[in-house]
């Protein structure tokens, strides 16, 4: 039997729009099969990748998955590690050992000599549980705490755009603002720059992406907008 | 051929306008509007779910919230929470659970709430409509939208979509329904009156009726707002 597609690539979708029938298309994320057709689970733009059809979602809250590098915000601490909120529904914990090389003799250390409540952390996913707890760890390269600077937190989905193909977007406005960024992939993002007016425009610029990052024509759009400017 | 009250043919909805993303503080929002009916919906999640005791480490659990403002009825309506509002926030969460991949999200929460700006009839199946699209919005994945409208018997005819000036006149049956359309499946079903059977299946297939033409609005409302401008 021969497969069918109902919808064009790019095309926006909603939950429970059927995007294929047959057997030979297969469902990858936002979408789910029920018999023998594809529909879509969430609202997105549709891609499909030879016989692949996702969905990728136009907005949704964080969902962590192993080896994320995320930007979170110390909240609590224990005996011996820490807990941060990284926005996603679970909690995510740190512990002592991901953070601290060699011997703490923890009846004589006080744990905010190394991270304090409200400290920002730029962070790594270690692992995820069954039951969906999370590890977080320090011990990676560019992993460190975060002084200064302002968050900004925007749509995870969105995440790849403000990146952009191979870093160009994220290097362009790096470049044009002066700024220190750092892309988290739960959508927190870190901006140091050496004056407000800096951080601004690069707070606006990254909102921009956010609102428009499913039109075309983007990138010259933020080139104009940062040119302009300078 | 008879008309109704405001001269509607009997298989004829009222205006219908649907808004989505009208709440920034919500991960989605929609207001959705039928005749003089108007609801609001915001949801969130799914997050942490507090009381910790309510946590389902199979599924995230589906939260909803129906309250009417107090400027909503002729009347003023007393705030808060009372038999009405309890019983109908459960309706809808059980109308609306057939629709979401709860099992997704363990341990987790998803919470809808509905506040029924102006009401005139059928604000359980407006506000439904609004919360599945809130839904939607917030990106929560889902097996298909829900719709729903009421349908009822009066002065002896069916008719789709009551006002409150039908449904309160004499021997008349109010019965609301919702659907989800793409799957052709019923996750409401109520009746209040009598009704025979043969009246029955007639009513519910003029209540489908009128829910598919209610999706074909939710579906613009919801792609109108990525739209390419």
């Amino acid at each position: 039997m021969m497969g069918k597609l109902n919808v064009k690539p790019r095309e926006i979708v909603v939950p429970g729009e059927p995007l294929a029938e047959g057997l030979e298309y297969l469902p990858s994320g936002g979408t789910y099969r029920e018999n023998e057709n594809i529909y879509a689970s969430k609202l997105g733009i549709v891609e499909i990748d030879g016989k692949i059809i996702k969905v990728i979602p136009l907005t949704g809250v964080y969902i962590p998955s192993k080896d994320d590098r995320v930007i979170g915000k110390v909240i609590d601490f224990g005996f011996s590690d820490w807990y941060v909120d990284i926005g996603s529904p679970y909690p995510a914990n740190l512990r002592m050992s991901e953070v601290v090389t060699g011997y703490v003799d923890l009846m004589k250390t006080d744990l905010s000599k190394y991270l304090d409540i409200g400290d920002i952390i730029f962070t790594k996913i270690l692992n995820i549980s069954k039951s969906k707890f999370i590890q977080l760890t320090m011990k990676d390269i560019g992993l460190k705490k975060l002084s200064d600077g302002k968050i900004i937190k925007i749509i995870p989905y969105k995440v790849p755009r403000v990146i952009g193909k191979q870093g160009s977007m994220i290097n362009l406005i790096k470049e044009k603002t002066n700024c220190e960024i750092i892309v988290g992939q739960n959508g927190w993002i870190w901006i140091k720059g050496k004056n407000t007016e800096d951080e601004l425009l690069a707070t606006k610029v990254i909102y921009l992406i956010e609102s428009e990052s499913h039109l075309s024509g983007l990138t010259e759009k933020i080139k104009q907008m940062l040119d302009r400017r300078g | 051929m008879e008309k109704r009250f405001d001269g509607r043919k009997f298989d004829e909805l009222r205006e219908i306008e649907v808004k989505v993303g009208i709440l920034s503080a919500c991960d989605g929002s929609a207001m959705f509007r039928i005749g003089n009916t108007i609801a609001i919906a915001g949801a969130f999640g799914p997050r942490e779910c507090h009381p910790k005791h309510l946590q389902d480490p199979e599924k995230a659990i589906l939260k909803c919230h129906y309250d009417m403002m107090t400027f909503s009825v002729p009347e003023r309506k007393s705030p808060g929470p009372g038999r009405r509002e309890i019983e109908l926030s459960s309706v809808i969460r059980r109308a609306l659970t057939p629709a979401i991949f709860l099992e997704e999200f363990p341990k987790t929460s998803i919470d809808v709430f509905i506040q029924i700006m102006q009401a005139d009839a059928g604000t359980r199946c407006a506000s439904i409509c609004a919360a599945s699209l809130a839904l939607a919005e917030a990106g929560i994945p889902m097996r298909d939208l829900v719709s729903a409208v009421g349908v009822g018997k009066v002065n002896g005819k069916l008719v789709l979509d009551l006002t409150k000036e039908e449904e309160d006149t004499e021997g008349a049956v109010d019965m609301p329904i919702a659907i989800m359309p793409g799957k052709k499946k019923i996750t409401l079903l109520q009746m209040d009156g009598k009704l025979s059977r043969d009246e029955l299946e007639e009513a519910i297939k003029l209540g489908v009726k009128g829910c598919l033409q209610i999706y074909e609005i939710q579906k613009k409302a919801l792609k109108e707002k990525y739209k390419v401008r």
